[in-house]
């Protein structure tokens, strides 16, 4: 009986085989990390793409967290298999343009298949992260987000604070009135440790956190995150952790969900939390820009991305290459990008769909959305602030991650552990030069 | 008279071993090899650059402090891992070893957390003890205790350690309940009537006559501890805070997969490799005497 029916299903298969018209579909891999609702995005995106024309086939998969996709797409690269298009996030950048010939740079791929492309017309911080110093974009940009604050303006208005902090002092002197008035664990907090306190900081503050512009000039990069400053700020939090003014919220965004329950009326994290916010949050609350020191010179400057990029791999056919060079441009399309980031949340990537989302009157409902790209487009990005480009940046994360905690803990000063975390990411640094050419 | 099997053909017994042999090689002794091989190397993530090193990657690794750092969270997370998971799935054994009128779900439920993930398990734990928002972390902080494994390294190693063991009481307890039941009811009753009290029948009948089961269980264990528990640690604590929890393993897996240093990744691979089997090579000489079969 079962082999009656897998006979049956063969000659079906068969005869569907030989139905197909003569000419070949080229199929794109294209390997991601979206769940939920981006996933359906991704998703729908692909079959618009499909049904547009009839000559490429655009079959997406999802292959775990953003570790875990780029992790498959390295090992399938290894075995000689590797998708065409691989989601990677932020962190993997360095990796993913050190492996000359393993990519395919996308400015070479929309050149070689005659696509339309210009650099220009991306929004720079987002470009300048994926591109060389000469300006060349070597991935796609697909999902960026950025850092901001989100504010409970219930319990701001409980507490009797009148406006939103703009700068730390402020923010310190708010969230020591919020412990005043009954938030006894969490004056505030932030997710994802390292990127609040050092990426971020020193973007939005203009210090380095590395030289050649962050490592954006080159793999001989050396930390410098031990500034003064620096060290001052993570003091300031040291000082604040020991009654909970301020209270450590981990590596990670699995602490995001203390804004949502209403223990931290001020939290730092990601832009991309805006769904998950609106979904669990019982109370009135906004995004503000991230806060600085008003002594520092010329801040706030401009804030850096998060999220992921798309990659080309290398070794593929120039036919499946102008499948992704159309499929790209297929992406870029003003209307399509504006409505992406209007469903999705995540940030338009050019400047037209993000001119299009302001005519459209879109921030004035959803105000919330604008404060990334306000702080992404606050200045002309400098050398501090274009991006950052560190090889093993996900371990480095982890190792920063690290030293912060020894300094909350008491186990080492602010500058013990600042040093330290600069000295250990350095030995990293050399390890991972050697193996980049 | 010949009691042993004898066999005609010369090759069959080879032929029969073959399988085992096969999956031996393949499953054990060529990854070994490679990993050996590797930890020579420096390669990046997409092995497109691979150059030899000799024993750079040892030197870097000794010259780390995180790295004796993570031998010493190993000897503690592993001797409090075993020590803990050993005694309490004996103590539930022989409580299941009596006549239980419920005893089939009770076993049932026993085994239960064995069929969970690591990384699964791992989770639950994280939120039950998550400092904020924790079902169970909630009563704790209302106690007055300051429960903070954000920050707190020993309240970090008190969690790992604590969902280590519920997942591998399971294990044991199946074991130690097969052992238990395999000791002749009659042996016991002849210590009663010789008037030992239950504590005593227990360290000098039962105990001895389950050695055979404990060693087997403590190799068992320490291979867990050793290599089974990074799945748990990622999804617990990351290996924080401030390395608090970073095993040797887990520091394998960190900067492997997550950092893409193969080689450094390899040669750690390697020396904890050579630490077990020189601890299975100790137990099996010297513990194993002390085991009556």
């Amino acid at each position: 009986m079962a082999l009656r029916q897998f006979g049956a299903a063969a000659t079906v298969t068969v005869a569907l085989a030989l139905a197909t018209p003569a000419h070949a579909v080229t199929e794109i891999q294209w390997w991601h990390a979206m769940t939920g609702g981006n996933n359906d995005i991704v998703n729908k995106l692909a079959e618009e793409f499909n049904a547009s024309q009839s000559d490429y086939k655009v079959v997406p998969s999802y292959k775990g967290s953003y570790p875990d996709t780029m992790n498959a797409g390295i090992a399938a690269f290894r075995a000689g298999n590797a998708p065409h298009i691989m989601q990677v996030f932020e962190v993997g950048t360095a990796t993913m343009m050190s492996a000359t010939g393993a990519i395919k740079p996308v400015y070479q791929l929309m050149k070689d298949a005659g696509e339309p492309f210009d650099p220009k017309a991306y929004l720079p911080t987002i470009t300048g992260y994926y591109s060389t110093s000469k300006g060349d974009m070597l991935s796609f940009p697909f999902n960026s987000s950025s850092m901001v604050m989100w504010i409970n303006k219930d319990e701001l208005k409980k507490a009797g604070i009148a406006e939103i902090p703009k700068t730390w002092p402020e923010v310190f002197d708010a969230a020591k009135k919020l412990k005043a008035a009954g938030h006894a664990t969490c004056g505030f907090s932030n997710a994802w440790a390292s990127w609040a306190h050092i990426e971020q900081f020193s973007a939005w503050h203009n210090v380095p956190i590395g030289t050649k512009a962050n490592g954006l000039d080159g793999f001989d990069t050396e930390l410098k995150f031990n500034s003064p400053l620096h060290v001052k700020h993570l003091q300031n939090l040291v000082d604040l952790q020991k009654d909970k003014t301020y209270d450590y919220g981990g590596r990670t965004s699995t602490n995001e969900a203390r804004f949502g329950s209403g223990e931290c009326a001020i939290f730092l994290t990601s832009s991309g939390y805006y769904a998950t916010a609106k979904g669990t949050a019982k109370f009135d609350f906004t995004s503000a820009p991230m806060p600085y020191y008003p002594d520092v010179a010329g801040a706030p400057q401009n804030s850096i991305i998060g999220g992921a990029s798309l990659w080309v791999m290398g070794g593929k056919k120039p036919e499946e290459y102008k499948g992704v060079a159309k499929f790209f441009t297929f992406l870029s399309d003003t209307n399509r990008q504006a409505k992406l980031h209007q469903e999705s949340g995540y940030l338009p990537i050019t400047k037209a769909a993000y001119e299009k989302s302001i005519k459209d009157g879109f921030y004035e409902k959803n105000p919330t959305l604008q404060t990334p790209l306000k702080e992404l487009t606050n200045k002309e990005p400098t050398e501090n602030s274009r991006g950052l480009r560190f090889g093993n940046m996900v371990q480095m994360r982890d190792l920063w991650s690290e030293e912060i905690e020894a300094a909350l803990a008491g186990k080492k000063t602010a500058k013990e552990a600042l040093d330290a975390a600069v000295a250990r990411g350095n030995a990293m640094l050399r390890t991972f030069e050697k193996t980049a050419k | 008279m010949e009691k042993s099997t004898v066999f005609n053909n010369r090759l069959l017994p080879y032929l029969l071993l073959l399988p085992q042999l096969v999956i031996t090689v393949v499953f054990f002794y060529w990854p070994a090899s490679q990993a050996i091989w590797q930890s020579f190397l420096r390669e990046d993530a997409f092995g497109l650059v691979s150059e030899f090193v000799g024993l750079e990657n040892y030197q870097a690794l000794f010259a780390q402090p995180e790295y004796y750092q993570s031998m010493l969270t190993t000897v503690i997370f592993s001797t409090l891992v075993a020590t803990l998971s050993l005694s309490i799935a004996l103590l539930f054994a022989t409580q299941a070893d009596k006549n239980l009128k419920a005893g089939g779900p009770y076993k049932t439920l026993m085994i239960w957390p064995y069929a969970v993930a690591p990384a699964v398990a791992g989770v639950l734990w994280f939120f039950m003890f998550q400092p904020s928002l924790g079902m169970l972390a909630r009563p704790l902080r209302g106690m007055g205790i300051d429960w903070n494994p954000l920050l707190n390294g020993g309240h970090a190693m008190t969690l790992v350690v604590m969902v280590s063991v519920w997942k591998q009481i399971s294990y044991n307890f199946l074991f130690f309940l097969a052992g238990l039941q395999a000791i002749p009811r009659s042996v016991i009753e002849a210590g009663a009537i010789d008037g030992a009290r239950p504590m005593r029948r227990f360290w000098t009948i039962v105990f001895p006559l389950l050695s055979p089961t404990t060693f087997f269980l403590v190799v068992v264990n320490i291979v867990y501890v050793f290599f089974d528990t990074f799945g748990i640690i990622d999804a617990v604590t990351g290996g924080g805070p401030a390395g608090a929890t970073t095993t040797m393993v887990y520091k394998v897996y960190a900067d492997g997969r997550l950092g893409g240093d193969l080689g450094g990744s390899a040669a750690q691979s390697v020396i904890l490799m050579i630490i077990v089997i020189a601890l299975t090579a100790i137990q099996f000489r010297y513990v194993e005497r002390k085991v009556q079969y």
